[in-house]
């Protein structure tokens, strides 16, 4: 395996629970939702993607339990904040801190033995190309769910209706409510969906990235990836571009200091935070593009006049 | 010296069994910064005290604080232990220091053990392991088993401590190859599986074949393991991690340190000492060689006992600084003084350290 290759598939790993994540949560902003729960329901995506590969054996049935946990704990969100009308800033902070605590106590036994691993799948005759074909064809389901939900989500906002639905929603839940359309319903189906992916993000940690469980093994990067959703205005493809530009200059820091450039490690591990920052404001720069992006109602509790 | 570790969800636990005690039984409490799960540096601490337990039995009784944050959280969880009796309180990270201290002038009669630190008081000891003795040890394994003559380095912060560890390793590694490289990766960590994994796989990928770690993780012996690259555990033994994977763990073994000191508060021979102890102590251990020829494993047997009965000292003269300038002449040892303040590396490491 070439040098070229090896950095390419360690980039592709790093960034992979990075775009998983911060798609979901783009998402569920969308529809107005601010959920900034996400490092909570990654962490418990983690424990139980492992808990359940762990005792079953097998690496499908946790990332099952993994999106269900995500799921389990996006509904707890969409209950307080959609049905109760609690604050949605507090109970998403609620919400990871509250998931960082289970996931150490449902982790426990957990702690201290090996995984299981989700293996790479390889495209016959195709991942054995020199270069593109471990990096193109010889990667882990995960990483082609990943591209696939992003690529899909584009689609559904720019051209289906389900997306228009759910950006008006977002943009004006007043109108969207006078319309017809169940505000509730929507924001639940979307608060749902970055559950899931917030969860499939954890379980990548867990049954791919590094296949243990560790106590706070997201290590904050659940809040990249709601960063990532800010940063990159919304858009389904800047996402993707700043998820792996985190990925990829994170990588190579370490890969400088591998080959012995003289840059202190403190300042590069600082660095893929500000050229990702860096980068997606310059590409965002379009103020009128970005007003048409940013979903207006994002964060403000909306109960429907009976 | 220990890990910023989140939530300080402060939980004592007492383990022996109600009214089975005398009531002159001695408390002997423990604050760890990392949960005991964390199969590194705080699982070892917890194997000193379940030693302690099994020692003395009756005559004591343990308790724990675990994930005690180093901050404010530290002073309350040492005080605690304080107001419930303890005689005795190991407090196990380097950043318990001033909290230990303090609490220890409120209690005079308590006695104080700190792990790593360098303040004593009249009722407050410190104690550490020369760990870097092992990396000689596997150093010269490394040395001997790689095809590349490339190893590859993941280390925490650049503070002595882990500057000793790169130093030791590669002057075992000299003394078997004079021409062996080292790559180095900090991941201004001491526990991150996903960083340190990542930097396992940059390692590897640029030619290193052999993994060492002075970060807490298993992570890094599971990346080698599936690369094809070979890797030593580090604070205790990883090989459930790494069956075909780990050549050997440097164990930290606080046991009869833990033991000896707990005796010596029950006779009234405890005071304030300053131990710093290596595999002469059994302080510092090595897991079973393995993954490796027989004639290899004999080699870093012997290295290992030379070691122990102090035939040779891993900074023996002559040792030259990067800069080429002399450390210590021929005949003579590096001082204790300046392996403690470290911060240059030998001749032969290419790396520029960070500042």
């Amino acid at each position: 395996m070439s040098a070229l290759e090896a950095v390419l598939l360690t980039i592709i790993t790093a960034s992979t629970p990075l775009l998983l994540a911060a798609v979901g949560e783009l998402v569920t902003e969308r529809s107005g939702v601010l959920n900034l729960g996400v490092e909570g329901m990654m962490i418990m995506g983690a424990v139980t993607g492992f808990a359940a590969a762990y005792t079953t054996g097998s690496a499908a049935v946790g990332v099952m339990a993994a999106i269900g946990t995500g799921i389990a704990m996006a509904l707890l969100f969409a209950f307080l904040t959609q049905t109760l009308a609690a604050n949605q800033m507090a109970t998403g902070l609620a919400l990871t801190l509250f998931g960082i605590g289970l996931s150490g106590l449902v982790g426990k036994p957990f702690t201290g033995l090996p995984g299981v691993k989700l293996g790479a799948v390889h495209v016959p005759g195709l991942s054995g190309l020199p270069l593109v074909g471990p990096v193109l064809f010889g990667q882990d389901l995960l990483v082609y769910a990943s591209v696939a939900i992003t690529v899909f989500v584009a689609w559904m906002f720019s051209r289906t209706r389900l997306g228009l639905v759910i950006r008006a929603v977002g943009t004006n839940h007043h109108s969207a409510h006078a319309l017809g359309y169940d505000v509730a319903a929507v924001r639940y189906g979307c608060i749902a969906f970055g559950g899931a992916c917030a969860g499939l993000a954890g379980g990548y940690l867990s049954l791919v990235y590094t296949p243990q469980w560790i106590e706070n093994m997201t290590a904050g990067r659940g809040w990249i990836a709601l960063a990532l959703v800010v940063f990159a205005t919304w858009s389904p493809n800047r996402v993707a571009v700043g998820a792996y530009l985190f990925g990829a200059v994170w990588i190579m820091g370490l890969y400088a200091q591998g080959i012995g450039v003289t840059i202190p490690p403190q300042f590069l591990a600082s660095l893929p935070y500000l050229v990702t920052i860096g980068a997606l404001l310059a590409i965002s720069g379009n103020r009128i593009l970005t007003k048409v992006n940013t979903p207006a109602c994002i964060g403000q509790t909306f109960v429907p006049d009976r | 010296m220990k890990k910023s570790i989140v939530v300080a969800a402060v939980l004592a636990l007492s383990l022996a069994a109600s009214g089975a005690l005398g009531a002159d039984a001695l408390k002997v409490g423990f604050v760890y910064v990392g949960p005991i799960g964390d199969h590194g540096w705080t699982y070892q601490h917890d194997q000193g005290r379940l030693a302690v337990e099994k020692a003395l039995g009756k005559k004591v009784k343990t308790l724990y604080i675990e994930k005690v944050a180093e901050g404010p959280d530290t002073e309350r969880a040492i005080t605690r232990l304080a107001r419930q009796g303890a005689g005795l309180i190991f407090t196990t990270s380097f950043g318990f220091m001033d909290p230990t201290i303090k609490v220890a002038k409120r209690f005079p009669k308590v006695k104080f053990e700190h792990a790593t630190g360098y303040k004593r008081a009249k009722n407050v000891a410190t104690y550490s392991s020369r760990f870097y003795e092992g990396r000689y040890v596997i150093g010269q394994i490394a040395a001997k088993l790689s095809k590349s003559g490339v190893a590859g380095y993941i280390a925490s912060f650049p503070i002595p401590e882990v500057v000793r560890g790169i130093n030791s390793f590669m002057l075992g590694a000299q003394s078997i190859n004079p021409n062996f490289k080292i790559k180095t990766v900090w991941v201004n960590s001491w526990f991150d599986p996903g960083k340190e994994a990542d930097a396992a796989k940059v390692l590897i990928g640029q030619g290193a074949d052999i993994i060492t770690q002075h970060t807490d993780s298993t992570a890094p012996m599971q990346i080698a393991g599936e690369k094809g690259a070979l890797a030593f555990g580090q604070a205790s033994d990883m090989i459930k991690f790494g069956p075909k994977t780990q050549l050997t763990a440097i164990i930290d073994d606080w046991r009869p340190y833990y033991v000896q000191r707990t005796k010596a508060v029950l006779d009234g021979s405890w005071n304030s000492t300053d131990t710093w102890g290596g595999m002469d102590t059994g302080m510092v251990g090595m897991a079973p060689y393995t993954n490796m020829p027989v004639d290899v494993a004999a080699m870093a047997k012997a290295t290992e006992e030379k070691i122990r009965s102090g035939e040779m000292h891993t900074f023996a003269g002559p040792i030259y600084k990067q800069d080429g300038s002399l450390a210590v002449p021929k005949g003579k040892n590096l001082d204790d003084g300046t392996l403690l303040g470290m911060n240059w590396y030998i001749k032969g490491i290419d790396d520029k350290l960070p500042k």
